[in-house]
């Protein structure tokens, strides 16, 4: 599988990360050089394999569903680059 | 006088217990250091008031008689690390001016162990990267130099390049990294000293800026195979805080020094000799091989036979974890923000401004492997190849196989920029040897081992059974007993 110029946009606007059309053409070079390393995963028999989760075979920990930390707003918000009584500013969104 | 940059984290901690030397007087020296190194741009941040804080109460607590076991022992930590109301960049443009309102679960372990922080290390953006050229805040330059060539200046290994650096140059008595592919054992190996990767799960995630949350592992960069097991001791733990955290009691490594390696079976891998590895490389396997047959360990010839898939297989699980991850630097709510009247248009330009070549190249390639139609073709195939890396190493292992040696890297390090017009794949290729490790989620340390001709350091590489760290630091020291010890010559003081 490869990808084009097109692509390239595509994905670049997904990830939320503005590419330059100048740079459009390297990138898409670059991607597609990793892509086709890659597929030489495509040699090896996967069927009925499962997929690798963890070092070693445990139970998922679970944790009680309690309250135990909170009321530290100032805090969470105290890196913002804009914020205003505990909110965070950004653009107007909804009309 | 004592040199008290000369000393390792257990002679200083027996200097330290018997009030021999201070806190203070042992911070100041390392302080010192650092104050003249300022050209391997180790690190992002020094935290010198803090650290002559840390080290004052440590004397205090000393003077009790209420040390803990790191009491008084100056650090540095891998600026991906984060600490309570200290910047924390992870190199990166994007994290501008972060300063974390808390600590991260390993840190948090050494400052209650009594460790003093002297600083934020240095690494590559995000710990993309294996030479540390992909900073925000500069190159890191290895404090090694090749012989008769005082002009060319080397890479530290990356992504922890700062924290390896740091120690190798003798700017602290340890440091934190983290490894993702290979990030503190390649570094390790570069710059002659020990640097070993646990098993994942045995340390904390939480508050380690996140890169691919299946590989990232904390680890030790040290002087001495010892010291490494003393400061694993202290920064491993069960932490609810991260899921994947594992709830087993953590042994007390430093007893397992001394244990003789005789009877144990190594593992020779004939997979892990790869083209363009030099003879140097070769010739030092061979000589870590003379080294544990000699010390009365059995040497047996294994196979690892999806070892050559693992790197393919990780550039795409990382990245697709990667872009996941890093989907939350948007400008909002840390960090750097380009500002734009449209929501959009603003992540778009915050994000293509704050992350850098590597970052992006990444996360484009993990936006893609994970989009609509992609997911079993990518990410699922190759957490099924992870799956077949790990049996190779269970059959190994289940074989009665105790421990298996390889080289650590393919090539000892590499001049600074020499690789900026080569292909992104040919710079994935340091991992070669280490990645499995990450894949399979196994413990693997790297041992300085010898210098080339021209005077660099190789290192050799253990991987170990899951959560059998212990069998790694005994066999280590063999190799170390047998290698001795690598220091830079002291070019960088100004």
């Amino acid at each position: 599988m490869s990808v084009d110029q097109a692509i390239v946009r595509r994905i670049a606007h997904l990830a939320r990360i503005a590419v330059d059309d100048a740079d459009l053409d390297h990138l898409k070079d670059e991607l597609n050089g990793i892509l086709g390393w890659v597929e030489q995963l495509n040699e090896i028999d996967v069927e009925g394999v499962e997929p690798m989760t963890s070092v070693v075979e445990m139970a998922m920990k679970k944790r009680a569903d309690i309250v135990d930390d909170g009321y530290i707003a100032d805090e969470v918000v105290r890196n913002a680059p804009m914020s205003e009584d505990d909110y965070y500013v950004v653009p107007k969104v909804v009309e | 006088m004592t040199d008290l940059t000369k000393l390792t984290i257990a002679s200083a901690r027996d200097l330290l217990n018997s009030r021999e030397i201070s806190a203070v007087e042992l911070t100041e020296a390392y302080l010192g250091e650092i104050a003249t190194a300022g050209d391997l741009n180790c690190f992002v941040t020094v935290t010198a008031e803090r650290a002559r804080q840390m080290a004052a109460a440590a004397d205090e607590k000393l003077a009790r008689e209420a040390g803990g076991p790191l009491e008084g022992i100056p650090l540095a930590v891998k600026d991906l690390f984060c600490t309570r109301d200290v910047l924390t960049t992870a190199s990166s443009h994007i994290l501008d001016g972060f300063t974390p309102p808390y600590e991260s679960t390993v840190t948090a372990n050494l400052w209650a162990d009594g460790a003093v922080m002297l600083g934020k290390a240095n690494c590559d953006e995000f710990a993309m990267g294996s030479s540390n050229e992909t900073s925000y805040y500069g190159d890191v330059v290895n404090p090694w130099h090749r012989h008769g060539d005082d002009e060319t200046r080397l890479v530290p290994g990356g992504s922890s390049g700062g924290s390896a650096a740091a120690v190798a140059a003798r700017l602290c008595l340890g440091a934190l990294g983290t490894d993702t592919g290979g990030s503190i054992r390649q570094p390790a190996a570069f710059t002659g000293t020990v640097g070993i990767k646990p098993t994942y799960g045995r340390c904390s995630r939480w508050g380690i800026v996140a890169f691919a949350s299946s590989l990232d592992q904390a680890g030790p960069f040290t002087r001495t195979v010892r010291d490494a097991a003393i400061l694993l001791k202290s920064m491993a733990s069960h932490d609810p805080k991260d899921t994947t955290s594992v709830a087993l009691p953590v042994p007390d490594y430093e007893r397992a020094f001394g244990r003789p390696v005789k009877g144990l079976k190594i593992g020779i891998p004939k997979e892990y000799r790869v083209d363009g590895m030099s003879d140097e490389v070769e010739d030092l396997w061979q000589q870590g091989i003379g080294w544990l047959k000699a010390a009365g360990a059995e040497i047996v010839d294994i196979s690892l036979p999806h070892t050559r898939y693992a790197l393919p297989a990780y550039y795409i699980v990382a990245p697709a974890e990667a872009s996941s991850n890093l989907a939350r630097y948007d400008g909002v709510r840390y960090g750097l923000r380009i500002a734009d009247d449209d929501l959009i248009t603003e992540y778009e330009k915050t994000r293509a401004a704050g992350f850098g070549r590597e970052v992006k190249r990444r996360v484009l390639i993990g936006t893609y492997v994970l989009s609509a139609g992609y997911y079993d073709a990518y990410y699922l195939r190759a957490q099924k190849v992870r799956a077949l890396i790990k049996r190779d190493f269970d059959v190994v292992f289940d074989a009665g196989v105790d421990a298996i040696l390889t080289p650590a890297t393919p090539t000892p390090a590499f001049a600074v920029e020499s690789m900026a017009t080569a292909s992104p794949i040919e710079m994935y290729l340091n991992d070669v040897f280490t990645v499995t490790a990450n894949m399979s989620g196994l413990p693997g340390i790297s041992v300085p081992a010898s210098l080339t001709d021209d005077g660099l350091p190789l290192g050799l590489q253990l991987i170990g059974r899951a959560f059998d760290e212990t069998m790694l630091f005994r066999i280590g020291r063999v190799i170390e007993d047998a290698a001795g010890f690598f220091s830079p010559e002291r070019w960088w003081a100004s």
